[in-house]
């Protein structure tokens, strides 16, 4: 007989202290404020799944749905995830390396970058937790994703950002109708002003108290590498870093997959973090050997997105770079931009200010030898360039600007070089 | 020096379900302190050992005390300092 779904999640684990909870919205231990950890019965699992049976099932990422934390069905985002894994051959020849592909979650549906994955888990679960209002403390990508797929599920949404966020990311998140509330401050700022608004209102935020769920959607994204790798692991993986969760998720599900026994080989992954060096406390930590991560009071960088101070995983994502034998940079504004242009003009790919600070960390970590370039890499692009124009709008040509004559055509692309927008002057023009 | 702490609800019923407790204190280790020897089973949850746990934030008028002087940053009579749980966002 069938294992019912909610029977593989056993309940919550702190993640210091090991004590257990029941499956409930709480995101941190009453003894020692610790985060809590989905805990699932593998065995179960393990009987349960073959690599066939979750072949067979649709392209989204509740394909891997015993490893996810609900009691059902997903009612939220069912057609979440399954992005594309790219050989990137024009890249990595840019690059100087052997082996490259992109896990490409700038085109993930419905909002274009991977938070679509935690957020459906997180709704879904709000939803079987009987919550009618969510929100999240966000730095743009969360807010889009949150209101997007509330619109969807029809709940009340409201989403906290600093006032300072790219005009694109307020109104991709406003235009599904959510409350947007612009809080003049930091992201570390809005975070806490959040967790006071949950402690108030009986409300679901995805990142407070709806967390450890929520966190679980991130896995989804190493399940999807493993079995486009042909149910194996890449032997190492570069994943940016904000709140410093998404790398140890990644990580935990190659681990998950040999648990369960998808994949026969432990996992020998060396895992590598991309910071900006305008907010770089987990870089700065690897890099420095400090045990705790040093906050940053003011973020400044035009990498947004990745713009936390004090990363809540801060503490686990500098042990997992270490123990895993992994490496983490940070990148100035100026190499984040670099690394944006040299994805879209290799690839074809368009990402983020996020995704510029992943391919300039590579960059970065192959010149000071720090990954070999003669081994597989996986570059994790988590977002859409068309969110962030503005960080590339000075550091692309303009059109040349021509009436409509062949003559005036022929002269322009004869008249010197059609990308010479700087030179193309008011005579062509007149 | 009268300086008020906010409570965080999983702390409450170590106060009595108090959401704030008024205490007295020139600085925030003398005012957690001085709200430990009000509510002595409170302090098991506040630290590990002599250092405050990782992952309670104290701030002090809504700023982090670890921009200003930890535990010896100055509170002014009136103040209002806040404990939260910090595992949040990301």
């Amino acid at each position: 007989m069938a294992i019912p779904q909610a029977e593989f999640t056993i309940g919550l684990q702190c993640k210091l202290c090991g004590k257990i909870y029941p499956k409930s919205p709480v995101n941190f231990c009453t003894d020692d404020f610790g985060p809590l950890e989905v805990v699932y019965d593998y065995d179960a699992i393990r009987a349960t799944v073959t690599r066939a049976k979750i072949e067979q099932r649709p392209r989204t990422m509740w394909r891997y749905r015993e490893l996810l934390p609900l009691d059902g069905p997903p009612t939220v985002g069912p057609q979440v995830g399954c992005t594309p894994l790219i050989r990137a051959d024009r890249l990595a020849k840019e690059l100087g390396v052997s082996k490259l592909w992109i896990k490409n979650d700038a085109v993930n549906f419905p909002t274009l970058s991977f938070k679509d994955r935690v957020v459906s888990v997180a709704l879904s679960k709000a939803r079987e937790f009987g919550f009618k209002t969510v929100g999240c403390a966000s730095t743009g990508n969360l807010a889009n994703s949150v209101a997007a797929n509330a619109a969807q599920a029809g709940l009340e949404a409201y989403i906290f950002v600093p006032s300072d966020l790219e005009k694109a990311k307020i109104l991709n998140t406003s235009v599904y109708g959510a409350k947007v509330i612009a809080v003049h401050g930091t992201y570390d700022e809005v975070n806490r002003l959040c967790t006071q608004v949950a402690f108030k209102y009986n409300w679901g935020f995805v990142n407070i108290n709806l967390r450890p769920f929520y966190a679980e959607g991130s896995k989804t994204m190493g399940y999807e590498i493993a079995e486009d790798l042909g149910w194996r692991f890449p032997r190492h993986v570069i994943a940016p870093m904000a709140g410093g969760s998404l790398i140890g998720k990644i990580h935990k599900s190659f681990e998950e997959l040999y648990k369960v026994g998808l994949v026969s080989e432990a996992p020998r992954t060396k895992m590598y973090g991309a910071q900006a060096t305008g907010c770089n406390p987990i870089t700065d930590a690897v890099k420095s050997g400090r045990d705790r991560h040093k906050p940053v009071r003011k973020p400044n960088t035009i990498c947004k997105s990745l713009a936390i101070g004090d990363p809540a995983d801060g503490y686990f994502s500098k042990n997992l770079i270490h123990t895993t034998g992994g490496w983490a940079d940070d990148v100035t504004d100026d190499e984040i931009v670099e690394g944006m242009l040299l994805l879209a003009r290799t690839e074809g790919i368009f990402a983020e200010t996020a995704g510029g600070v992943t391919i300039a960390v590579a960059r970065k970590l192959l010149a000071e030898n720090r990954l070999p370039r003669d081994e597989e890499i996986v570059l994790c692009i988590t977002g859409n360039g068309l969110k962030t124009q503005d960080a590339v709008e000075g550091a692309v040509e303009k059109p040349a600007l021509i009436k409509p004559s062949l003559d005036a055509f022929v002269e322009v692309f004869t008249g010197g070089d059609m990308g010479l927008p700087k030179t193309y002057g008011s005579a062509v023009l007149v | 020096m009268s300086v008020t702490v906010e409570i965080p609800s999983p702390m409450r019923d170590l106060t009595d379900g108090r959401t704030r407790v008024a205490v007295e204190g020139a600085t925030v280790g003398a005012v957690l302190a001085d709200l430990v020897a009000r509510h002595p089973a409170i302090r098991a949850k506040l630290y590990d050992g002599e250092k405050l746990r990782h992952y309670i934030n104290v701030l002090v008028n809504d700023e982090d005390v670890r921009y200003l002087d930890d535990l010896d940053t100055v509170v002014a009579d009136g103040a209002v300092v806040a404990l939260i749980p910090a595992v949040a966002g990301g």
